[in-house]
């Protein structure tokens, strides 16, 4: 592999500013490798759902966990912001909201609204 | 003829799979929101319903194909050695090679009753 060495580097992470589209951008990746890794749990619980009354009570055991309850907060939101950054995503795609001040405000958007929907995700299961 | 490069295949996949899981999972949100099932038979019997199931295999296709994706984009940016990356997307096949067979057995087993 050819490599430039002499690039500079800058990671004063003291003086790095973290604009909100880059929040929402980075909060994106995040949540989607967190998506990812919960999925052989989510099929895991599909799957017993589907395997008889047996099955279905205990995945619904499962699920009114005080525990599984708590780890279904961050999960809400992982869902909420990925789905809504991904919305994003498709709409700059198409040149919409791709201007400064329209990013900045689609971003403040989707993580608002995420968290309003993670919010109503939470208060309907709890 | 030249063949489509692969940079661009995959950022097409990656939306036209994004556009579908968006909507199924409003979709089913909405479903369970409105209609939460009370029982067993009534969440069986509306998932093995075959346009249910059919939203349901292609979600669960659509879902894998993203992953895929998506890690890979991941691995790229962030995993500098070639070793490392090699390793990481094997694993990756595997283990969605083996999500997908889980999957198609698990769907294959719901029929309508």
């Amino acid at each position: 592999m050819q490599g430039n060495n002499n690039r500079p580097i800058f990671l004063d992470l003291t003086r790095i500013r973290f604009p909100v589209t880059a929040l929402v951008s980075i909060g994106h990746r995040v949540s989607g490798v967190m998506l990812f890794l919960s999925m052989p749990w989510v099929f895991y619980l599909f799957d017993l759902s589907l395997q008889g009354p047996e099955g279905f009570a205990r995945a619904s055991a499962i699920l009114s966990q005080p525990f599984v309850k708590v780890l279904l907060i961050p999960y809400a939101w992982f869902l909420s912001h990925h789905l809504l950054a991904g919305i994003r995503h498709l709409l700059l795609d198409m040149e919409i909201g791709v201007e400064r001040e329209s990013a900045r405000l689609g971003a403040v958007a989707v993580l608002s609204v995420g968290a309003v929907m993670a919010m109503v995700v939470v208060v309907g299961i709890w | 003829m030249r063949v489509p490069s692969g940079g661009i295949r995959t950022w097409e996949i990656q939306r036209l799979s994004a556009a579908y899981l968006a909507l199924f999972v409003l979709w089913l949100a909405g479903h369970l929101f409105f209609e939460p099932p009370t029982d067993y038979w009534q969440w069986y019997n509306w998932v093995a319903q075959p346009l249910v199931k059919s939203a349901f295999l292609l979600f669960f296709m659509a879902l894998l194909v993203h992953v895929w994706v998506g890690m890979r984009d991941v691995f790229m940016d962030y995993v500098r050695p070639v070793w490392a990356r090699l390793v990481l997307r094997l694993s990756m096949m595997m283990l969605l090679a083996g999500l997908t067979a889980w999957i198609l057995q698990l769907m294959q087993r719901v029929v309508p009753g």
